[in-house]
């Protein structure tokens, strides 16, 4: 053999050949195509059958949005224009779209103040939501906002916030103070404090100090309710939610029962009868004329539903922890609270972040509930007074479809930060 | 003696201050607005606008009475209440009168301790058909399909109705008005039955209104009217004198246009009266004398609220029918004003 290699040495190649493209059907575009769509007859055909679903589908909803209808005053005016031709009528949207992002009776002058506080809210929850990108001193601003969001939406004085601060900000130094000998003692003291602070801050006369003008509770709608509702109550829930979890894994007996009577009988409950009891019911227990606010009620019901489930979710989570992982905590010396906050719940709560988006995104999506106690969210504002307004009654799809808009971006944006926050905090080696 | 005295001071104070908690009109006079619950939606009877200020035909009852008591129409709070949370809202005290088309029955009045205190609308169960199927009577309707919102008293008024005449029909439930529209247009069912005033506002939705046609036999009784709680005689008083006003004003040709001129005085006696040029009618109720001046110049009376929010010249053109003065032969019959 070696020979012919002597051989073939007389020919030696002293130019590069040109380099060649890779054959058509094995590169780019037509390489993808064959391999993902036209790869056996089977997918060949559902790939045809897809493709003219999507066309007609585009076909027939695109005429709806290309002819729509932005300017006209009522739905009348929308089908003369139209002549009988496709086309959506969105000149509702056009006129009430103020109605539905603020519902109906905010002033329409003050519109700014919850537009900033929409704003300035992905401030406070950036430092939150991006922790290992942001300084973590941007957490106080994530502390203040509740009572500047507060302010802006509802007005009135600033010492009303202030005052709710301070004596947060007293519970909390209580807190500080006494944790580091227990728990239980800085836990409940802090609480009280707070209560106390709260109590006897609020007896104090604030009315029209350096005050902006106040908008009622009941002045409140659109989506700009469902936005509160949701944020309030997620952001309570979860953590009440993880006290209910430890709670019910307890081995104090009071503890424990009351964490599971709770979480049961709320699980057991439909959201909507306790909506019914915080509307309703509560107005007969209350002297006539006290005003406990509606939204606070609702706020409140809807927070313990939200709590009970996420409860049941990072329960999961702990259960799905190794046995070993208590014990090591254990056996490193850490006391319950400092086993919980540094070994347990960092890996019990990544377990749980699917269930407890699962849950936020169906609680952001249940606060369109509220419209059945006549509070006029997003979908109260469109079935109350916009359908019902003789101007519009009769226009459906154009008025569920910018409602499904905007709740699909709110519920897609969680669910995508969810996806890259389980990801961020990946430490297996799968 | 003195301790008596005391007792008996105390004792009164008490009485006093009970009573005071009773007497809703002190506490809208007081408040300087009336709390009036409202439905959350319903076309022609109460809906807010581009603005966001209510108006409708329930809507205008609480103007009216707002006008006469307090001399403002604008001074009310409208507090929306659904079918769900209106009578809690009422027997709470969280509204003062509640004009809600709400059905004026036996037990609404009795057992649950409100007062109805008056029909501002005489509403009934009513049928629309498609021109197209030549069906000019509710007799003809023989095995249609009927579109029927279940759990209500329609299903059970349109059972009573077919078993009545001996006619089969064929039930498709359906849940709310809405979808009602929606079957009904795609020919899931051939008849549509609900309020006629409801009928009427569907109706006006449709992008065809004159293809179809609503029935002109009425199945059932639905009196809609306001209603205030139980034991608050004098704001009853109020409410129901308030609507029989705006029904007496139309009777005696009193309108907005013209009411300013006839305030001047006239010669008819009982318009003097009504309009507190003569007698002293409002201070009775405890009002000023000019308290059906004002509740009329509010929206007018009832003719002119009639045709201003749901009459012929509205998109939903409701006409008259039962709702005509009983001169006219409609059920509208204010008591006298004497």
């Amino acid at each position: 053999m070696s020979d012919m290699h002597e051989h073939s040495v007389a020919y030696v190649r002293d130019s590069m050949l040109e380099q060649q493209p890779a054959p058509v059907t094995e590169t780019g575009l037509v390489k993808w195509t064959r391999t993902n769509l036209f790869s056996t007859i089977p997918n060949t055909i559902l790939t045809l059958v897809a493709l003219y679903a999507l066309i007609w589908l585009i076909w027939s909803v695109f005429p709806w949005f290309a002819n729509g209808v932005w300017d006209a005053s009522s739905i009348r005016d929308c089908r003369e224009m139209l002549q009988g031709q496709t086309g959506g009528c969105f000149a509702v949207l056009a006129e009430r779209w103020n109605q539905l992002l603020f519902g109906f009776q905010y002033p329409s002058e003050l519109y700014w103040r919850p537009a900033l506080a929409f704003i300035l809210l992905f401030v406070a929850i950036a430092p939150v939501l991006f922790f290992q990108y942001l300084p973590s001193k941007m957490l106080v601003f994530t502390a203040l906002y509740p009572f500047l969001a507060y302010f802006l939406i509802w007005g009135g004085s600033i010492l009303a916030p202030i005052f709710a601060m301070v004596g947060l900000a007293a519970g909390y130094l209580v807190y500080q103070r006494f944790v580091a000998k227990s728990f239980a003692m800085g836990f409940f003291g802090g609480v009280i404090v707070a209560l106390v602070a709260l109590w006897i801050l609020t007896s104090i006369p604030v009315d029209g100090i350096l005050a902006m003008q106040q908008v009622e509770s009941r002045q409140i709608g659109g989506f700009m309710l469902n936005l509160i509702l949701g944020t309030v109550c997620v952001s309570l829930s979860i953590p009440i939610g993880i006290a209910l979890a430890l709670g019910r894994q307890s081995s104090l007996p009071i503890i424990k029962w009351i964490c599971v009577v709770f979480i049961e009988f709320i699980r057991g409950v439909p959201l909507i009868t306790l909506l019914f009891v915080a509307n309703v019911v509560l107005a007969y227990f209350l002297p006539p004329g006290s005003n406990f606010d509606l939204i606070i009620r609702v706020i409140i019901m809807i927070t313990a539903f939200a709590s009970a489930y996420i409860a049941e979710v990072i329960r999961g989570g702990l259960a799905a922890l190794p046995r070993g992982q208590y014990e090591a905590a254990d056996s490193l010396g850490l006391d319950y609270a400092q086993a919980m906050r540094l070994i347990i719940l960092p890996q019990a709560l990544k377990i749980s972040i699917p269930g407890i988006v699962n849950v936020a995104v169906g609680l952001f999506k249940d606060t369109t509930l509220v419209s059945i106690i006549s509070m006029f969210d997003l979908v109260g504002m469109i079935r109350g007074p916009i359908l019902a307004s003789t101007e519009w009654n009769g226009v459906y799809w154009e008025l569920w479809a910018f409602a499904a808009a905007l709740f699909f971006v709110v519920c897609f944006g969680i669910s995508k930060y969810s996806q890259w926050l389980e990801r961020q905090l990946t430490t297996d080696h799968r | 003696m003195k301790k008596t005295v005391i007792f008996g001071a105390l004792t009164a104070a008490g009485l006093a201050a009970g009573a005071a908690s009773a007497a809703t009109l002190d506490d809208v006079k007081a408040r300087g607005t009336l709390n009036c619950g409202v439905s959350t939606g319903l076309v022609g009877f109460s809906a807010p606008d581009a603005n966001g200020e209510w108006s409708g035909f329930d809507v205008a009852v609480c103007r009216a009475v707002a006008a006469a008591v307090l001399g403002d129409p604008m001074a009310v709070e409208f507090v929306p209440t659904t079918g769900k949370t209106r009578f809690t809202a009422l027997a709470s005290g969280e509204i003062d009168m509640l004009a809600r088309n709400t059905t004026w029955t036996f037990t609404r009045d009795v057992d649950l301790k409100f007062e109805f205190t008056g029909v501002n609308y005489y509403d009934g169960q009513g049928f629309m058909v498609p021109k197209a199927l030549g069906v000019s009577s509710a007799k003809e309707l023989e095995g249609a399909r009927v579109c029927i919102q279940t759990g209500t008293t329609t299903e059970l008024n349109l059972a009573d109705y077919f078993r009545k005449n001996n006619m089969d029909y064929e039930p498709v439930p359906i849940e709310t008005n809405a979808e009602a529209q929606q079957n009904y247009l795609n020919g899931a069912c051939d008849v549509y039955t609900t309020d006629s005033s409801g009928l009427a506002a569907t109706r006006a939705a449709f992008e065809a209104p004159g293809d179809h046609v609503i029935l002109p036999e009425i199945i059932s009784k639905e009196p809609l009217g306001p209603l205030v709680r139980h034991g608050d005689n004098e704001w009853g008083d109020v409410v129901r004198w308030t609507l029989n006003a705006l029904i007496a004003a139309e009777e005696l040709g009193v309108t907005s246009a013209n009411i300013d001129e006839l305030t001047s005085g006239t010669d008819s006696p009982e318009v003097n009266r009504l309009l507190g040029t003569e007698g002293n009618l409002g201070s009775m109720m405890g009002l000023e004398s000019d308290w059906a001046v004002n509740a009329i110049k509010a929206g007018g009376n009832y003719g002119e609220l009639f045709e201003k929010n749901i009459g012929e010249n509205t998109p939903i053109g409701l006409s008259r029918g039962l709702n005509a003065q009983w001169t006219e032969g409609g059920l509208l019959y204010s008591p006298p004003f004497r």
